[in-house]
């Protein structure tokens, strides 16, 4: 099974539209050239739809590099199966 | 997960096809990748790639604008995919956010200089009636009531602006209603509560866009009501990104659009053919027998009854049902005749192929049969291995995917959207009548020995007259429409119909048809003028209906006889070959012409009418009309 990681690289690559391989922890709005404010949001909803789960204001807030989201994410996860 | 890495390999796939310019291999690994993967993720894929095929693909362009008082943007890609999956290169052009008033009504806003093909008006109550919506309780009866009349009069505005300033299709969001009125249950306890008044504003909106062509209500509400209102509302979203609808409904928006934009764009299904063991019925009627399948208002069989139900509801629609299926025919049409619990008969079909022969050709002589393209069809079948091989081998057939479980076979069905239609003639309702009365006839030709004994049979009654204003419209009409049993594809007019009929030496004949099974109307058409000694065949068809019955020789034959008996010594006519006329080509020859000459469009067909010309078939009783001139 692929990692978390690699299930949200895989997921940004399809809506930022850069090879997953270009992707990596460190990405964010500053290195992703259209990961504006309308793709946040729709990166925000692919990961939810993914994962089934709901992300708060304060969590997508603070989603500012694929790092960050993989790690909520799997914080999100365990969280759900306790 | 096995599953996971398929779909990121089918990514790569496409790519790769993609660049080797393997397009049409890609277009199906694209399709095959959204049917796996409806989601937002593989939809940005798609549309990204879509975009790079432009103008590559046979896709069928149109272009839709999206006026909103919310966040649409993330529903764009899921539309877009879907609609790719149909055939379609959706363009999507979004308004400004509550801007679609002054959008609608300034004639040179960007909505009109899209010149869109379609206009979703995505309105929510809140937006469009805030006071209803947020503050119901504090209206008096009187101030609610003038809130309705207010917005409901804003709607049909906004309708009959559009209508003045665009010819495009218009769908309008119906008014939700709220998850917990304000008043809480007190709110049903009169006729003036927060419930009555958002469900006369929607009333009024359907009469509005019932009073306008092409305007057509998306039920919101109801498309709420059937995934659940409180989980299709996102409330989190909504107070942050303007977004009403949860993430797992976000796709249901996109599809409830198709809806619409499928009966729109002609991608529609006009038939559906069904498998019958496990699928019309529970079990295999050649093993289980008559008692042993299950079929009946009792569970299990009462799953496959809601499935019979939920097909006869689209045939009253106007969508034509037909059978293919492995199997003996004698049994199958036991149980389809006689099984009590049996809600569509045999009359139902328009089509049967029941016989061991591969789908994919059944499908294709069905097509064949009802007149209709390939990818007019849709496939229903329990059985996953004919549903891969039918789509391998005719990708434009609409596959359904039917769920393991048969309790879910009518929702499946009921839920398809090739089979929405936004408007109904009486023609449609009826259509299944109409070929299942074909089919008799066909049906009954197989059993006889020969094809006289057939036409025999049929007890054909034709009769000839000259045109008259009465027959006018319709001769007129088969010029343009005929294309198969036609000599000469000349298309006319009415009045050139008129003009042609006036002017000396000209003999325009009409050929109705009934036979034992039904009256088939005026189904042929002769047009035919005098030149010295010979007549020459200006026009010469016959509708599909009745094509291969002996009637085209008796149209002929008269045709024959009026010319002998003007005097003229020969008749003539050309034969004009086009992709579709292949039926009429032999017939000259066949009628005893001699070919006179051929050249780069068509060759010219001489017959001695001193030398046995062709007689009436003795089977048809022919009636000719004598109106004076011919």
């Amino acid at each position: 099974m692929n990692s978390t990681f690699e299930q949200v690289q895989a997921i940004a690559s399809d809506i930022f539209g850069v090879p997953a391989r270009k992707i990596t922890a460190d990405s964010s709005p500053e290195t992703i050239e259209n990961w504006d404010s309308m793709q946040h949001l729709n990166l925000v909803l692919a990961l939810e739809e993914k994962f089934g789960l709901q992300l708060d204001p304060e969590d997508i807030e603070q989603m500012r590099t694929i790092g960050v989201a993989a790690t909520l994410v799997e914080k999100k996860l365990q969280s759900a199966a306790r | 997960m096995a599953a996971e890495h398929d779909v990121i390999n089918l990514r790569e796939e496409i790519d790769r096809l993609i660049a080797e310019g393997a397009v049409a291999k890609a277009r199906s690994r694209m399709a095959e990748l959204w049917r796996r993967e409806p989601a937002s993720a593989a939809a940005f894929f798609l549309t990204a790639r879509l975009d790079k095929l432009r103008g590559l693909l046979p896709l069928v362009p149109y272009k839709v604008a999206i006026l909103r008082s919310f966040t649409v943007e993330p529903m764009v890609p899921l539309l877009r995919a879907a609609a790719f999956a149909h055939g379609i290169d959706l363009a999507v052009h979004v308004g400004d956010f509550n801007a679609y008033a002054q959008e609608i009504l300034d004639p040179e806003s960007s909505l009109y200089r899209f010149a869109p093909d379609g206009v979703i008006l995505a309105v929510r109550t809140t937006d469009v009636a805030p006071d209803l919506w947020l503050r119901f309780a504090d209206l008096g009866p009187d101030a609610a009531q003038e809130a309705v009349q207010r917005v409901s009069s804003s709607l049909r505005q906004w309708i009959v602006a559009f209508r003045e300033r665009s010819a495009a299709s218009l769908i309008v969001h119906s008014l939700e209603q709220p998850l917990h009125p304000g008043l809480g249950v007190l709110d049903n306890q009169s006729e003036s509560g927060q419930s009555a008044a958002i469900l006369q504003m929607n009333r009024e909106l359907r009469q509005a866009a019932a009073a306008s062509h092409g305007v057509y209500v998306l039920d919101y509400d109801a498309l709420m009501a059937r995934h659940g209102r409180e989980p299709w509302h996102d409330e989190r979203k909504w107070l942050t990104a303007r977004l009403p609808i949860a993430h797992d409904h976000l796709l249901h928006m996109a599809l409830e659009w198709m809806r619409f934009i499928l009966p729109l764009t002609g991608k529609s299904a006009k038939a559906l053919v069904v498998d019958l063991d496990n699928t019309l019925w529970g079990g295999i009627i050649g093993e289980d027998g008559m008692n042993g399948i299950k079929l009946g208002a009792e569970y299990p069989g009462a799953a496959y009854q809601a499935l019979q139900r939920a097909m006869l509801d689209l045939a009253r629609r106007g969508i034509l049902l037909a059978i293919c299926s492995k199997n003996n025919l004698d049994d199958a049409m036991e149980a389809l005749e006689k099984h009590p619990g049996m809600l569509v008969r045999p009359k139902h079909f328009a089509a049967l192929r029941i016989n061991w022969t591969d789908k994919a050709q059944n499908l294709r002589e069905i097509a064949h049969e009802l007149n209709i393209g390939i990818d007019s069809l849709a496939f229903l079948d329990d059985n996953p291995f004919e549903r891969e091989q039918v789509r391998a081998a005719l990708p434009e057939v609409t596959v359904i995917d039917l769920p393991q479980n048969p309790l879910e076979y009518a929702p499946a069905v009921r839920d398809c959207p090739v089979f929405e239609r936004l408007t109904l003639s009486a023609e449609d309702q009826q259509r299944t009548a109409m070929y299942a009365e074909q089919r008799q006839r066909a049906g009954a030709e197989q059993t006889f020995q020969s094809k006289e004994e057939f036409f025999r049979f049929l007890e054909q009654e034709a009769e000839l007259d000259p045109v008259s204003d009465l027959t006018l419209a319709r001769v007129a009409q088969l010029t343009q429409k005929t294309n198969q049993f036609n000599l000469t594809t000349r298309r006319y007019t009415e009045q050139q119909i008129a003009e042609m009929a006036a002017r000396p030496g000209w003999h325009i004949f009409s050929i109705r048809v009934k036979d034992r099974f039904g009256d088939h109307g005026l189904v042929g058409v002769a047009i035919a003028h005098d030149q010295g000694k010979q007549c020459e065949v200006d026009t010469f068809l016959l509708s599909c209906r009745v094509i291969g019955r002996t009637v085209e020789t008796a149209l002929l034959a008269h045709l024959a006889k009026s010319a002998a008996e003007r005097g003229c010594k020969r008749l003539a006519g050309w034969f004009l070959p086009t992709k579709k006329n292949a039926p009429a080509r032999d017939f000259y020859e066949q009628h005893g012409f001699q070919r006179q000459e051929s050249n780069g469009t068509g060759s010219l067909w001489v017959l001695d009418l001193n030398n046995s010309p062709p007689r009436s078939p003795d089977w048809i009783k022919l009636k000719v009309h004598d109106g004076g001139k011919n």
